[in-house]
């Protein structure tokens, strides 16, 4: 099942009654995702994505817009006929009731045509529970496990209705870093293994690339960049995507263009053409320098860290306000002792935006 | 190592020293006044025509027990106060989780209404019963408020203070429940709030129907709370007394109205007063039927709550 948003907004009423004009969480979003995608709502805290989420399952209506399942309008369904899956960010399992039961417990919601017999509730329970590997644990109380084998429970409650939709909200930020890794090759797993149109929320960049089909990338509730995980990390639209995708993050200096070349400080990094001469922000990425005693931009020294397969060098610039952090291969040969270091940077790892804007300048 | 473990046991040693040091003041306290006249309570009610003056007796034995289980004014209290406690504790529990649920589930005037439902909980008791006089009395010169009211519907008028003894118990009954109530109501409206919304949200995501809902979640996420208001319920109802005051004055074998501790008192204090053992031998009784009542609901909750 495709989901499409339409134009989407939604106003928070503000708490101050005097104050009419609300709080805005998403402002007019229109995405398309494609049948049997997983794909990741990314962005920071706070930026709507949550919301965005909550409207396409039903919890929360858009104060405007239309969200659509395949070719029907489902805006104004409620979220119990939607038939989508949630998994909630603490995992909402009922306390009180044992694995198999709070499996069961969508099931046993069904009425009129679709009302199962007891045996054919156990088989779907069993089957859920075998897809996400843990059908030796439905006797015990969710109390019992583990954080990440609650999480496959949840999982397996949403699953359990062969949702249309499965929604997932935040699922791996309250597990530790080692089962988070764990958990999401399992989740990729399961969505690859049932082909359901899978939506996850996230603010974790690294969770988003490595896990996703497609990635949405949305800031104060407006979406900034939508496209397959590597394309949006090579070919950020904007400064906030730039930034907010990769670690050690972009690194961003105030330059300059001119006489077809760009400046940073009074040296010319880089041969520029097709662009008006004005001041720039460039964001070069970490592996976008070439350490090279002859290289035409050059750096303070600060240190070098060894990582094993590669060294990062730590340097600092003037038109840089926070330190620089490249990655370079453990081939490449950087003085030490030196003050100084010279780097060339890689044409497609460099990133010119407007200053005003901050929307990215083509260059050839 | 050994002088390491050794140093530890000596700390321990001091951290629980000073822990019953502090408890002490209480501890104090609580067996002079509490530990120390229940021990007494129950060497009186052994004890045959004990004389509080002279602190003197006839023998050892149970014939104050026999005394009382055969006196028709303790069996009244008795009975009096089984039929209070199995009307009351079931009603007011019920009737406070349908205003509680009622509650919780309004969004305006939720304050304002909640201060109402809380007002007879720091009203005096004995205010509230001079109320309950004017509603329910009927003298020669007024029917009373509830009379006219029923006599709408054709019923002719019922003394319900100093009438029939369905009657009194009816009103008796409806004070004690007036009066429990608000506390129930707080306790209960708290717990409803302190259930997470998640719950319901994921409910609704899986079409749950609000009476699915309310047996299958909220119940038994609130049931801890429940079973709470329930055993205190039961021994607080018990114990009752000056409600039927409040009601019927202070001479409740004449209102045909007494309860076990209205017994206690007017043994010790009432007008054939000054039987301290007899006295002691009712507070037993009572005591034993309270204590088995409360195991048999912690034995039942503790099921309940490991089934569920």
């Amino acid at each position: 099942m495709n989901v499409k948003l339409e134009g989407i907004t939604k106003v928070f009423p503000n708490r101050d009654r005097k104050d009419k004009t609300g709080v805005v969480a998403v402002r007019d979003f229109s995405i398309d995702i494609p049948d049997g995608e997983l794909v990741c709502l990314l962005g920071p805290s706070g930026c709507g994505k949550s919301t965005l989420l909550y409207m396409i399952c039903g919890l929360e209506s858009p104060t405007e817009g239309k969200v659509f399942f395949g070719e029907t309008d489902v805006t104004d369904i409620p979220s119990e006929k939607r038939g989508v899956g949630l998994v909630f960010q603490n995992y909402a399992l009922y306390p009180h009731l044992t694995v198999r039961q709070n499996i069961r417990f969508p099931l046993e919601n069904l009425k009129g045509s679709d009302k199962l017999t007891r045996e054919d509730m156990e088989d779907k329970v069993l089957e859920a529970a075998k897809i996400v590997q843990i059908d030796g644990l439905l006797d015990r109380k969710p109390g019992q496990l583990s954080g990440g084998q609650q999480q496959r429970v949840a999982i397996a409650r949403a699953l359990v209705k062969m949702p249309k939709v499965l929604l997932m909200d935040e699922p791996l930020s309250n597990l530790d870093a080692r089962l988070r890794l764990q958990t999401r090759e399992e989740i990729r797993r399961i969505q690859r293994q049932t082909g359901i149109t899978t939506i996850f929320v996230t603010h974790d960049q690294e969770e988003a690339m490595s896990i996703s089909d497609r990635i949405v990338v949305m800031r104060d509730g407006v979406l900034h960049q939508i496209g397959h995980p590597q394309d949006v990390y090579n070919d950020p639209a904007n400064m906030f995507v730039a930034c907010f995708l990769g670690t050690p993050a972009v690194n961003v200096f105030n330059g300059e263009i001119k006489r077809g070349g760009l400046y940073i400080g009074n040296e010319r990094v880089m041969d520029v053409n097709g662009v008006k001469e004005m001041p720039v922000w460039v964001g070069v990425r970490p592996e976008g320098f070439i350490p090279d005693p002859e290289g035409a931009f050059t750096c303070d020294l600060n240190g070098v860290d060894v990582l094993g397969r590669d060294i990062s060098v730590v340097c600092s610039h003037k038109s840089c306000e926070s330190v620089i952090r490249t990655i370079v291969s453990a081939e490449s040969e950087v003085d030490c002792e030196s003050k100084t270091v010279k780097f060339n940077l890689k044409p497609n790892k460099t990133y010119i935006f407007d200053k005003e804007s901050e929307e990215r300048i083509r260059f050839s | 190592m050994s002088s390491r473990k050794q140093l530890s046991g000596v700390n321990n040693v001091m951290t629980q020293v000073r822990g019953w040091l502090y408890l002490l003041p209480a501890l104090l306290f609580l067996i002079a006044f509490m530990v120390y006249p229940l021990i007494d309570v129950f060497v009186y009610s052994y004890q045959e025509g004990f004389n509080s003056a002279s602190q003197t007796s006839f023998g050892i034995g149970l014939y104050n027990y026999k005394y009382i289980l055969r006196d028709p004014y303790f069996l009244k209290a008795v009975k009096n106060t089984f039929i209070l406690v199995i009307i009351t504790v079931p009603v007011s529990t019920g009737l406070s989780l349908l205003i509680s649920l009622g509650l919780s589930s309004i969004q305006k005037l939720k304050n304002m209404f909640q201060t109402i439902f809380f007002l007879p909980y720091v009203t005096n008791t004995l205010a509230v019963g001079l109320v309950f006089m004017i509603l329910f009395r009927k003298t020669p010169y007024t029917d009373g408020l509830v009379n006219l009211l029923i006599g709408k519907f054709g019923i002719s008028p019922i003394d319900f203070i100093d009438g029939p003894y369905w009657a009194k118990m009816l009103v008796l009954s409806i004070y004690v429940i007036w009066i429990v109530m608000p506390f129930k109501i707080l306790i209960l409206t708290s717990a409803l709030a302190s259930v997470p919304e998640v719950y319901y949200q994921s409910a609704k995501i899986d079409g749950t129907s609000s009476w699915r809902v309310f047996w299958r979640i909220t119940l038994p996420m609130i049931s801890p709370m429940i079973f709470y208001l329930v055993i205190t319920g039961f021994i607080g109802a018990f114990k009752a007394y000056s409600d039927a005051v409040a009601i019927f004055g202070v001479n409740l074998n004449a209102a045909d109205m007494n309860t076990i501790v209205g017994y206690v008192y007017d043994m010790l204090y009432g007008d054939g007063g000054g039987y301290p053992s007899y006295a002691s031998a009712a507070a037993i009784v009572l005591f034993a039927i309270v204590l088995t009542i409360t195991v048999i609901n912690l034995i039942v909750s503790r099921k309940a709550t490991d089934n569920t």
